[in-house]
């Protein structure tokens, strides 16, 4: 199936949640909202017709002009060797969304690695920890308004320039 | 005299409790810096949690500093075990964004540096398993090996692990002269090693017994978890991106797709893992010879701007990598800057799947686990 | 008559610091301490090539019977706090050899946001071998330039802290 008649089956069953086909010039998606993105998920997941058994990506953008952290799920089949792409907006002040961990377990590091760098918050989700950075890192890196922090435990993240250096001595 | 059964504190004398492992992140055996935390029952694993991140360079946050052709040289540094397609993934993205279409000759070159670096890293996997669990001669001869595939590319490109080599729209150099017969030269010579290296290793008695049936990934689990390439293809998963879900010029090229087959032990177990990477090696030989075969005359690099500004939107590529399936996801907003890279690698999948695998495995067992996933650390970590 | 003809040919004459530097420089144990890239040339630098063991010098796993620590690759600084960790459990004498431009001064990943730039700011470094990835033969000459450095030692009328001055401040 193309993504067309995938966002017209999936609209039938769930109205507004599940928004028209977009273009993002090189592939079509669909945008869901963030509180059934489960639902529509296992729905996506379990219907013989679509199958989607794989979550081949995940992953966050941050539009800091649009107020929202996008999420991309990109979805593969290997029953019907069909993919589709859906997105979801999370609000950039209030990041929240709901897992798909249990859905497709391949979500569960993938969803950890965005909380990790853009500070989404997928509720229920089994394990909410940091996954790349200490547990102590304050801060969002790829957010796009992260400012480093001049050190950490300690040492320094900045270095002289080595020309800098020389004419010191 | 009565046989105490108890402390005077009251605690049975027989009672046990889990004993807290930790593992790494410095550690011989764990390709690069991870780090396990395992909870175990004497030398069984009730579960090992990984703890990745000891190698985050933030190479995601770098490519929105440094530009669409600064970035190449980060792209060799996501999986520096086999560079060349990662590198090929970058350019790949760039150029569908940028609407650029590469010579074929480029195409050709591309294809021949690829492949030789999935030899390479499928030389590294093999022997790192074989001394993983004991065996060190295998390992020895790997990197032997390995010594001469380097010096092809150093000759290619004149790096031997960091290449470089790839550009927007096509190659950096075209082939040196006389670059196609040493290339033969060298697959005369190692064609029948690996043969050899089959024969030294894989029907080892205690190579078999502590592979076989070890760790086995059903086919709806390495799914589930988005396992990808060899890993995916152990668990009898006929898929392969290259020629699934072809790029380049791969679709021109006869080549067989290897799955495992249980031949020891059960479908999807670690040394079908194993073997299923000897047997792409074979496969890799053959591109290549065709590559070099049928090797078209032209130029190699497509004009692009140095000022590269692709039109705004976004792309998901897919390369076949020695790891599997490396995932993509470039967003571009017509700047000279992308706006947003996000890449979801073989290793990445793999060690997400550790923790659920690891459930009632011996300690042991975890170190040919990781081998036979054949991680990298930084393309977990990137 | 002199001293040296009194004495049978099969002797040689040193002096006892000397003596105790050959031997300390002629079995240098290094630590497997790959991180990143620079870790591939390392072991291809102990593969049958470029061959290690001619110089003495094996793999250990532990840093407590460590002589020398290679750091061969990027330090991120999530790992800079185990890296003092381990240097410490190195028992002295000990060396450091800083392999590539990420543990020299961070090389390439000066952009980042999570990597410490350069190991000196963690521990002392004796030996800088630069390139990204130095060659076997870079980090071999940078072993032979550390021995070279052992050589010169003296240990009989030695100082505590008489070795820290080599490093770069």
């Amino acid at each position: 199936m193309n993504t067309a008649a995938i966002q017209q089956f999936l609209h039938e069953r769930f109205g507004a949640a599940v928004g028209p086909v977009e273009s993002a010039r090189l592939f079509d998606y669909v945008e869901v909202d963030p509180s059934a993105v489960e639902e529509v998920a296992l729905v996506l997941r379990d219907h013989p017709d679509l199958a989607f058994d794989c979550l081949n990506n995940l992953s966050g953008c941050d539009r800091p002009t649009r107020g929202r952290i996008q999420i991309t799920y990109e979805l593969f089949s290997y029953v019907h060797r069909h993919a589709f792409v859906m997105k979801v907006g999370a609000r950039r002040d209030r990041p929240e969304v709901r897992t798909v961990e249990r859905v497709w377990p391949a979500a569960n590091w993938l969803e950890r690695e965005i909380y990790d760098l853009l500070g989404v918050i997928f509720l229920g989700h089994s394990d909410l920890r940091r996954l790349l950075l200490p547990d102590d890192w304050v801060g969002y890196p790829l957010r796009k308004d992260y400012v480093e922090a001049p050190e950490y435990h300690g040492i320094s993240t900045v270095r002289e320039s080595a020309l800098k250096l020389s004419e010191r001595r | 005299m009565s046989l105490e059964l108890e402390f005077a504190d009251g605690r049975d004398v027989f009672a046990t409790e889990d004993m807290v492992l930790n593992m790494g992140p410095q550690h011989p055996s764990t390709h690069g810096v991870l780090r396990f935390i395992i909870r175990a029952d004497g030398e069984v694993m009730r579960s090992a949690k990984a703890d990745v991140g000891y190698l985050h360079r933030s190479i995601e946050k770098i490519a929105e500093k440094v530009g669409w052709h600064g970035f190449m040289p980060y792209t060799d540094r996501v999986d520096y075990v086999a560079a060349m397609t990662t590198n090929q993934a970058w350019a790949m993205a760039a150029e569908v964004l940028g609407g650029v279409t590469v010579p074929r000759r480029g195409e050709y070159c591309r294809v021949i540096a690829a492949e030789l670096g999935r030899i390479c890293s499928h030389l590294l996997a093999a022997g790192a398993m074989g001394m993983d669990i004991g065996a060190i001669t295998p390992f020895t001869h790997a990197v032997r090996e390995r010594e001469l595939i380097n010096d092809l590319l150093e000759e290619l490109c004149g790096a031997r692990l960091t290449f470089n080599y790839m550009r927007i729209g096509g190659v950096a150099w075209d082939l040196p002269p006389g670059f196609g017969a040493k290339v033969l030269r060298f697959l005369d010579h190692f064609e029948p090693y690996v043969d050899e290296l089959d024969d030294l290793l894989s029907g080892n008695k205690i190579y078999i017994e502590r592979l076989a049936n070890v760790a086995v990934v059903s086919r709806e689990r390495a799914i589930a978890y988005n396992l990808v390439g060899p890993n995916l293809r152990a668990s009898g998963v006929k898929y392969d991106i290259r020629k699934h879900l072809p790029y380049s010029v791969y679709p021109e090229f006869d080549f067989e797709v290897p799955i495992g087959e249980g031949r020891h032990g059960s479908v999807g177990d670690c040394w079908d893992r194993y073997i299923v990477r000897l047997h792409e090696m074979r496969q890799s030989a053959r591109i290549l010879r065709q590559a070099i075969d049928g090797l078209p005359e032209g130029p190699v690099i497509a004009k692009v701007p140095r000022n590269y500004k692709p039109a705004a939107g976004e792309v998901h590529v897919h390369v076949e990598t020695p790891r599997g399936d490396q995932s993509w996801y470039v967003v571009a907003d017509g700047t000279e800057y992308p706006y947003r890279v996000h890449i979801r690698t073989g290793s990445f999948a793999a060690m997400a799947m550790i923790e659920e695998l690891s459930r009632g495995l011996m300690i042991a067992d975890l170190v040919a686990l990781i081998a036979s996933f054949d991680i990298v650390a930084p393309e977990v970590d990137r | 008559m002199s001293l040296l003809n009194t004495v049978p040919e099969m002797v040689l004459t040193t002096k006892v610091d000397q003596l105790l530097n050959w031997t300390r420089k002629s079995s240098l144990w290094y630590m497997l301490f790959g991180l990143a890239c620079c870790a591939i040339e390392m072991m291809q630098t102990g593969g049958p090539r470029s061959d290690l063991d001619r110089f003495g010098m094996a793999p250990r796993a532990t840093p407590r019977v460590s002589d020398l620590m290679i750091v061969a690759g990027t330090l991120t600084l999530k790992m800079a706090l185990r890296t003092k960790v381990l240097y410490e459990q190195m028992p002295d004498p000990k060396y450091v050899l800083s392999m590539g431009s990420c543990s020299n001064c961070g090389g390439l990943f000066q952009l980042a946001y999570s990597v410490c730039d350069g190991v000196d700011k963690v521990i002392p470094v004796d030996v800088y071998v630069p390139g990204c990835p130095p060659r076997p033969e870079a980090l071999t000459e940078g072993l032979l330039l550390l021995q070279k450095k052992m050589m010169q030692e003296r240990w009989l009328v030695r100082e505590p802290q008489l070795r820290t001055d080599a490093v770069r401040a």
